[in-house]
């Protein structure tokens, strides 16, 4: 079985979809967002973030097929990570 | 030169021409609109908004359209009330209430971003207004895309309460209930505004649509003759509103409309949704995220986007932040009814209680001009006080009985 770093990029045409994601404060030490590059065929760019000790946020781009990246975020809310929009919430 | 001189980024300053774009392709920052404030200076005095339109259109030149307003054309100019009665109650001289519960059409702040966000959406060539909603804002774009004779979609958690599904389908839009949580719709939203070429206000439309609420701040200003007040209580859902006034009062005293502007920017939640405040009261700049909690519904907003700058507005101008229980937004309503005679919605109970906790506190002194924003109807919420307003008086038609439940005449 290949590793999952091996496996080729996606190819064009790629989705962009763009989130905010936070992690409690449990989840900080971990390197979550090599993993989600590893275990699914997505391209993650960070634009912006904040970590402290207590609490964690960053505004990220997946690029990818969009089957893959929806499963990238259900990855990614599996480890515990909050995942919403990059509007945050417009509900109002 | 044009007013409107580019979309900039709020973080890193990135510029963009004025289409419909909301977020900094370089940093995923918010776009706000960059005005050219030496133009808007030359053609905009005291005179020419006294001699405008009885609406908020009479300070066209600080808001983000280029020809002239095509949609809304009667929101805003709504009362500022001298709230003796209930300033007597709280031990404050100089308290005024901005009455928005009476704004046109449909009864809350909303026509005022709304109004905006669809005279711009149309300049842009927009046929389709849209919008995510639980509840005023659907009402308010439903209401001014009927008007404007666009096409319209609202969309809407599944278990909304029965009256406010009405209140947005009397103007025919597409209602489109979500089966799933707020944080469904949300979602869904913000990935329809990218498939769709839909005027999505508070999505692709927002930076656009959070200008108009500046207008709460100018006519304030106007209406107190030309001061900006000491102290203001603003109700915060996603914090927008209280950034924008603190912006609007900047902006009359950056084009000379004002000569001193030291007014304290304070913010209102309720107990149960209360991340901006929370985070206020424990003095970080940054807020936790919440699932709400509360009856104030049009408040309840978890993750505020604007959560960030409203604690930066409120530290810069030296205000401060407070929430209240649901208890308390329930008395602030009765509160403010039962002295003024105004009945305003649950976020109205909230602005109320944390204006009466500030006055207590001695946040907001008594001599302070001070003006508390009421943001939408009662109407709209009454299943908020249905059981705190007592039950009516029941008699059978005959002057005997009435006189024995009220008394003789003559007698009180």
């Amino acid at each position: 079985m290949k590793c999952p770093s091996c496996l080729p990029l996606p190819v064009e045409p790629m989705a962009k979809l763009r989130f905010h994601i936070r992690f409690p404060e449990e989840k900080i030490p971990e390197p979550i967002i090599y993993e989600i590059g590893h275990e699914y065929q997505v391209v993650t760019s960070i634009r912006r973030a904040d970590v402290r000790e207590t609490t964690g946020w960053m505004d990220i781009e997946l690029s990818g097929e969009t089957e893959e990246i929806e499963r990238a975020i259900e990855g990614l809310r599996h480890k515990g990570v909050l995942v919403d929009p990059i509007e945050l919430n417009v509900v109002e | 030169m044009a007013k409107m001189q580019a979309l900039m980024c709020r973080e890193c300053g990135k510029e963009y021409s004025t289409e419909a774009v909301h977020v900094c392709e370089l940093c995923f920052g918010p776009l706000e609109v960059k005005y050219n404030y030496d133009d808007i200076k030359e053609k905009m005095s005291r005179t020419s908004v006294e001699t405008g339109p009885k609406s908020l259109w009479r300070y066209k030149e600080l808001l983000p359209i280029e020809g002239h307003p095509t949609v809304g054309l009667h929101a805003g100019m709504t009362p500022l009330i001298h709230a003796r009665n209930l300033g007597a109650y709280l031990g404050l001289d100089n308290l005024y209430v901005k009455n928005d519960c009476v704004n046109h059409p449909t009864l809350s702040f909303k026509d005022r971003v709304v109004a905006v966000a669809l005279t711009r959406a149309r300049e842009l060539g927009y046929e389709t207004a849209a919008c995510a909603s639980t509840g005023n804002l659907a009402n308010s774009v439903a209401a001014h895309a009927a008007q404007a004779g666009m096409q319209c979609y609202v969309f809407i958690p599944g278990d909304l309460e029965a009256a406010k599904v009405l209140g947005n389908l009397i103007f025919r839009p597409k209602v489109v209930e979500i089966e799933g949580t707020y944080d469904d719709v949300n979602r869904l939203c913000s990935e329809i505004a990218g498939e769709r070429r839909w005027a999505f206000v508070n999505v692709n439309i927002r930076p656009y649509y959070a200008e108009g609420s500046k207008t709460l701040a100018f006519e304030v200003a106007e209406q107190l003759g030309w001061r900006a007040p000491d102290h203001v209580v603003v109700p915060m859902a996603s914090g927008s509103l209280l950034t924008k006034i603190w912006k609007g009062l900047n902006e009359f005293k950056k084009i000379g409309l004002l000569k001193e502007v030291s007014t304290k920017v304070n913010g209102a939640q309720a107990e149960g949704c209360s991340p901006i405040a929370t985070a206020f009261k424990n003095g970080r700049d940054f807020f936790q995220p919440v699932k709400p909690d509360t009856i104030a519904k049009s408040l309840a907003i978890g993750n505020p986007a604007d959560g960030y700058y409203a604690l930066k507005t409120a530290a810069e101008s030296g205000g401060a932040m407070e929430s209240v229980t649901d208890d308390e937004v329930i008395e602030g309503i009765n509160l403010l009814a039962q002295t003024e005679g105004i009945f305003a919605e649950t976020a109205g109970g909230v602005t109320i209680g944390v204006l009466r906790k500030l006055a207590k506190q001695g946040v907001i002194k008594k001599h302070e001009v001070t003006v508390a924003y009421i943001t939408g109807n009662g109407l709209k919420t009454q299943e908020a006080v249905m059981n705190s307003v007592g039950r009516p008086y029941r008699i059978p038609p005959s002057l005997v009985k009435f006189e024995q439940t009220f008394g003789q005449r003559g007698a009180s």
